[in-house]
């Protein structure tokens, strides 16, 4: 037997109710469900969460890229990636961590871009356009094809971390190889990409914007289709060390004792005052970020940051 | 010796290709002939060019780590260390003591968190089958768990595993293990039931665990990946110096010391007690280390080193040769680059010239090092077989240890088996000696607390990085102009030297020979490819090098 409630889980309970089925009648189920495994009346719950209705689909896709996104994306901790995966969507296709490969792994990708059900993709990476993105290939196709062909059948498109969002390193000065954003690569499609910045995004601002699609929450983005909430003060504004800032207290090289005193990184490059993004707040690793070690923000999540916002040691 | 099973293998003949290779970092094919089930050749092809290192000219080199580091975001530091280390040589001038002691712990923690990642995440899937683990005995499978390792398992917890997983699966949606090679029935997944239900329970473990590992190079390094506290002279982290971030990055070292002793090397040795079939294929002749974790006040000196440098020839164990990084040469005779001659580092060019995919002369953008003109492996097998044959105090009893709990001879590390156990005890020797790192840094901020020299961009200059990374050797080349500006940067990758196309002399590299020869039982799920190159962790972003599309420029440079 199975209970379907459609896609998504969150409100799942309210659309059983009204199919006439009651929260104590499947809670019922669920707990008969769980002994039935096994696993005493406790776990109804997690039987219940998986009950009400199928995973998201989710394609990742990898282009021109390091594969710190993905990375990051592990770092998740609230929740654990492995709740994610197995909890809350259902990622057909993530060529860093998928178990099939080759044509098995084509064949996935073709299910899952065709499921009935729809799916959100996520690309990490920029797409290489020069040569006709000769550059690039994915199992025989053109990484520029084949995103050609995805983005549009999605339901939402999130371009993951700055590469996808703006072309990132590789679109730095002279862009050999013609890397550009999905938003620009793309400047037809009509479900844009939104853009999740950063070398690599916070892995929260990643799945929160994930979430919050899913959940139907409606994301404010700011000109450059970043969510506001996650992207609308600048680092400079959330930084610890903005009263030094205010108070003049600057450090003027790292062997000093101002820096010694953790003061304000100012006058050694940090690109903070021009950066939007929320790392001073959220942290990373759950722990630091790079202003916490003494380094000067390089503005990893702005438009061509490699080129606009270099030398990084210098205030430009 | 014990018995090592035959390889199940097909009568298949033909070509086999797979692509994309999954569960590494980056783009890449794999091409390969089969005849009678064995695989007579193979070409290992990267998919894509980024050229960092052109997009580098002209910039500060204080910026290069920046950059290099985004060469590959899963061995992340690595490249910024070799940067820096470059950049350090060209101004060849010392840094602090506590800068490499401080370098070296972050360091010792990507090794850890890197294999951790590496065994569970995207090698275990090669050998473990997952639905299989549903069949597995819970109470067994927590008597296993116990025999083998000093940790406390339950039945209940494999209980809540299979619970878990057979919700998954019932669910109809497979996620990330949609059309894995292991459902229905693979005739190369061999392991217990019980084992499976082990190392699909240690796979999820493992995804948690790694979150604390990447933490602790967070607590100095600002964040994973992508740190952000190193700079030519030293570190930007004055935290690093309190003893609550000391005492926060050691509570999460010994996590992850906990997690190698009890959960990684013990769950490698039973998964390979039941694939010795593994180490009967996949195996290379030549081998070369960098060495790593220089002593402080000595970052540069390769000779003064925790792990030293060395090369062996052809499987030699009783003797070693010295490192000589002159020897180095890339040649691009077989890749998307005009030219034929290997060239050093330091005299490098590069012309573009895109054949096609498929094309079995030209067929990869990796080019290909050699030294002193042999194709070499790199990376912890060549590390561990280095060390061996130096009697390394850590490594050599742990080899020994590893070969007779396995009872198997050391002519069994020359495999894919070996390449994956040796990476196994890299992690655990590193995360053993790191205790003592530690206690010595803290010994030594008792009285010095220099973290960093402010040094400026040096001019007409040149020097090199040298480092060993989870992958491998890893060298940076950098020169400079007269305007301190970056005249030429080069990178030579571990991944480049163990995944390169052939050479001049049609000389295929490590991944290609230790491809030939390997069984193929299921030509349509071709798991045994996957496990030899997986057993050499390819990071292909890493790997490949440089081309101006739109002008088709000779990047060419002066020595100076």
């Amino acid at each position: 037997m199975r209970i379907g409630v459609g896609l998504g889980k969150e409100g799942g309970e309210k659309r059983l109710e009204r199919q006439g089925v009651s929260r104590r009648d499947f809670m019922k189920f669920c707990t008969a469900v769980a002994v039935a495994m096994g696993m005493g009346p406790a776990f109804s719950e997690e039987v219940a969460a998986a009950l009400t209705g199928k995973r998201p689909n989710v394609v990742y896709l990898h282009t021109a890229e390091c594969t710190g996104c993905s990375e990051a994306m592990m770092r998740m901790y609230k929740p654990y990636i492995d709740s994610l995966i197995l909890d809350t969507i259902s990622l057909d296709y993530q060529e860093t961590i998928m178990a099939a490969a080759g044509h098995a792994a084509e064949e996935a990708l073709e299910q899952a871009v065709n499921s009935p059900n729809g799916f959100i993709c996520m690309v990490e990476g920029a797409i290489p356009t020069a040569l006709d993105g000769k550059y690039g290939y994915v199992g025989g196709k053109t990484m520029y094809d084949i995103c050609k062909e995805i983005l549009p059948k999605s339901q939402i498109n999130m371009a993951i971390g700055t590469c996808a969002c703006f072309g990132g390193i590789q679109a730095a000065s002279p862009n050999p190889t013609g890397a550009k954003g999905i938003n620009e690569a793309y400047p037809d499609l009509k479900n844009k990409a939104i853009n999740i910045a950063g070398c690599p995004p916070n892995p929260i601002n990643m799945v929160g914007a994930l979430v919050a699609f899913i959940n139907n929450l409606g994301m404010d983005v700011d000109e450059l289709q970043r969510p506001l909430i996650f992207f609308g003060q600048t680092v400079h504004d959330l930084c610890e060390r903005r009263p030094h800032f205010e108070a003049g207290e600057l450090a003027k090289s790292f062997d000093s004792e101002e820096a010694r005193k953790g003061w304000c990184l100012y006058d050694l490059g940090c690109k903070g005052p021009v950066t939007y993004n929320n790392c001073p707040k959220v942290l990373f690793n759950e722990t630091n970020w790079p202003v916490g070690a003494g380094s000067p923000c390089i503005g990893c999540s702005e438009p061509h940051f490699w080129d606009d916002l270099t030398p990084f040691y210098k205030n430009i | 010796m014990s018995q090592v099973e035959k390889a199940p293998q097909s009568n298949f003949s033909g070509p086999v290709v797979v692509d994309p290779l999954t569960r590494i970092e980056g783009h890449l094919r794999i091409e390969a002939e089969v005849e009678n089930g064995r695989i007579k050749e193979a070409r290992c092809v990267g998919t894509l060019f980024r050229g960092l290192e052109i997009i580098l000219k002209g910039r500060d080199p204080f910026d290069a780590p920046h950059f290099t580091q985004r060469t590959c975001g899963v061995c992340t530091y690595s490249h910024a260390l070799a940067s820096i280390r470059a950049l350090e040589d060209a101004i060849n001038k010392p840094i602090p003591p506590n800068a490499t002691y401080i370098r070296n712990l972050v360091l010792a923690m990507l090794f850890q968190h890197d294999h951790i990642v590496h065994f569970y995440a995207l090698h275990a899937l090669d050998f473990v089958d997952v639905v299989n683990a549903l069949q597995g005995d819970p109470v067994k499978a927590a008597s296993i768990a116990n025999s083998i390792s000093n940790r406390k398992a339950k039945p209940e917890e494999y209980i809540a595993v299979q619970a878990k997983l057979k919700t998954f699966i019932d669910s109809g949606q497979l996620g990330p293990f949609t059309n894995a090679y292991f459902l229905g029935n693979h005739p190369a997944y061999t392991l217990s039931p019980e084992l499976n239900l082990i190392g699909t329970a240690d796979y999820l473990r493992a995804l948690r665990i790694q979150v604390r590992v990447a933490r602790a190079m967070a607590v100095f390094g600002g964040k994973n990946p992508h740190t952000q506290f190193t700079i030519g002279g030293g570190v930007t982290c004055y935290d690093a110096l309190t003893p609550e971030r000391i005492r926060e990055f050691t509570e999460l070292y010994h996590e992850s010391r906990a997690f190698i002793e009890n959960y990684y090397i013990p769950d490698l040795l039973a998964i390979a007690s039941q694939y010795k079939v593994c180490a009967t294929y996949g195996g290379t002749r030549n081998f070369m280390t960098f060495g790593e974790f220089p002593d402080p006040g000595a970052e540069r000196d390769i000779n003064k080193r925790w792990i030293k440098p060395g090369i062996i020839l052809d499987r030699r164990l009783d003797k070693l040769y010295k490192l000589d990084i002159n020897k180095i040469a890339e040649g691009v005779s077989h890749s998307w680059y005009e030219g034929d001659k290997p060239l050093h580092p330091y005299e490098g060019q590069t012309i573009p010239h895109f054949t096609s995919m498929g094309d079995k002369e030209k067929y990869s953008w990796l080019k290909a090092p050699r030294y002193d003109g042999i194709a070499m492996e790199t990376g912890p097998l060549a590390q561990v077989l280095t060390s061996y044959v130096q009697n390394h105090a850590l490594f050599k009893p742990l080899v020994d240890k590893t070969l007779d709990a396995l009872q198997l001879g050391p002519e069994a590390l020359f495999s894919t088996l070996g390449r994956t156990a040796a990476r196994g005890l890299q992690a655990l020797a590193i995360a053993t000696q790191t205790e003592t790192w530690i206690k010595q840094y803290e010994n030594n901020i008792i009285n010095d607390k220099q973290i960093v020299f402010d040094y400026e961009s040096p001019k007409n200059a040149r020097g090199v990085g040298i480092l060993e990374a989870p992958r491998g050797g890893l060298s940076h080349w950098l020169v400079t102009d007269d305007k301190a500006r970056i005249a030429n940067f080069q990178l030579v990758v571990p991944t480049t030297w163990n995944l390169s196309p052939r050479d001049e002399k049609n000389v295929p590299s490590a991944c290609e020979e230790a491809l030939v020869g390997t069984p193929v039982a299921d030509p349509a799920r071709p798991v045994e490819i996957l496990r030899v190159v997986h057993s050499f962790d390819p990071c292909i972003a890493c790997a490949v090098h440089v081309i101006d599309g739109h002008t088709n420029q000779v990047h060419k440079f002066k020595v100076l």
